[in-house]
């Protein structure tokens, strides 16, 4: 077969839902570092979210499906924990599609913008952890509902 | 006299000391998981264990890598006896009640956010790669159950009386963060790792502050249980810890799922 092209490859991976947060794709979270080829190898490189999160071997093996599926042969996965992940990662597009999904993006404030819900800015702190490791637990004090905020690393 | 130990011999004790350390805290951290006061915490401390066995297989596996033996960061942690772990005592006492746990917690996200904070210079790219990483998930710790030690410390009657007890219990395993050997002298040298003593005036200074917000006093004593992080002498509770962590890997060798 002949080579898939770096952007078509980074284009079937936007198309690898996060396993937790499926409204949004790996390349959204920021977490696909590199896509590499060396001769017929193709490398990619991931960095983990937070050193612990259970969904990282989950992602390895969602990309390694996707891409076997798209006729990808010759396959290396490369965990690169330098320089560390960080939200600014995300992208815009996935910072839109958590919102309208429920869940409030990351600000450098350290803290929601406003409600998902209802836009308000009347909001508490649950807690500072959540539902996964890259969330936290808050309500609104309008709406009354509670959401999850990704925090801000 | 003991024979000088090699650079490489060195820099694999001093992983094992990293990743003990997070390997067995996060373990004991992880036996509240269902049993917390509220469901908050529960989450809270469950995603804290999480931080520390994710850290747990940076460091063991680079301990593996530098041993070069071919032992997987798994190998390591459930493969090896009492005497093999160079944890610091703090992290392998029992959790008592919820407040220990959290002062414990405290007292060690303090060192531990300054350490890897020097960390981040390391001369080894890959430990520096560590640290940069996993610094960012300890402030968060830090910040946490900094917060909570004073919110319980100056809160209730019986929530200071608790949290002094506990600050009292744990304050003599407090000093062998700070006990440098030979092993610190050649990461030194190195320029791996900082010299443990020289963490001791920022940590107190952070603590202290923290503390005396949290209406709660530093005993007046500098007696010191050691011998964890030499692997002289653990004390009697890490045996039964293991027991527990290790058995599906000693009952079934190799096991997987």
């Amino acid at each position: 077969m002949t080579r898939p092209s770096s952007e078509q490859i980074w284009q079937w991976l936007d198309g690898v839902p996060d396993p937790e947060i499926p409204v949004i794709s790996l390349v959204d979270l920021g977490i696909i570092r590199g896509v590499e080829w060396n001769g017929d190898m193709l490398t990619v490189s991931v960095t983990p979210t937070y050193s612990g999160c259970p969904a990282t071997s989950i992602i390895n093996l969602d990309i390694e499906t996707a891409l076997r599926d798209h006729g990808i042969e010759k396959l290396q996965l490369k965990t690169q924990i330098s320089p560390a992940w960080t939200t600014d990662w995300l992208s815009d597009k996935g910072r839109d599609k958590l919102e309208a999904y429920g869940i409030a993006p990351p600000q450098p404030a350290g803290g929601p913008e406003r409600c998902p819900n209802c836009r308000s800015t009347n909001l508490t702190k649950v807690s500072q952890f959540g539902s996964t490791p890259c969330k936290a637990h808050w309500r609104c004090q309008d709406c009354l509902e509670p959401f999850d905020y990704f925090k801000c690393i | 006299m003991t024979a000088p130990i090699t650079r490489d011999q060195a820099f694999l004790q001093f992983l094992l000391r990293m990743g003990d350390n997070t390997l067995i805290l996060g373990h004991r951290v992880s036996e509240w998981c269902g049993h917390s006061p509220v469901l908050e915490e529960d989450i809270a401390l469950a995603n804290t264990a999480l931080d520390l066995i994710g850290q747990t297989r940076f460091w063991l596996g680079l301990a593996g890598e530098v041993e070069g033996e071919g032992k997987s960061a798994d190998d390591i942690a459930f493969l090896r006896d009492v005497w093999d772990f160079r944890n610091i005592l703090l992290v392998e006492v029992p959790n008592g009640d919820f407040g220990r746990t959290l002062m414990r917690q405290f007292l060690f996200d303090a060192w531990h956010s300054i350490q890897l904070g020097r960390l981040m210079t390391s001369s080894d790219s890959r430990v520096a790669g560590i640290a940069e990483k996993t610094s960012k998930e300890v402030a968060y710790h830090l910040e946490r159950s900094a917060d909570t030690v004073v919110g319980l410390g100056d809160g209730t009657e019986e929530s200071h009386r608790r949290m002094q007890e506990a600050l009292d219990y744990l304050w003599p395993y407090v000093g062998e963060m700070f006990q440098s050997d030979a092993i610190d002298a050649e990461m030194v040298a190195a320029g791996i790792a900082p010299d443990p003593a020289s963490l001791r005036d920022e940590y107190d200074a952070l603590i202290g502050r923290i503390l005396a917000t949290a209406t709660l006093t530093i005993p007046d004593s500098s007696f010191g249980h050691k011998g964890g992080r030499s692997g002289k002498m653990h004390t009697e509770h890490l045996g039964h810890l293991l027991t527990q962590m290790q058995w599906l890997q000693r009952a079934y060798p190799g096991a997987n799922w």
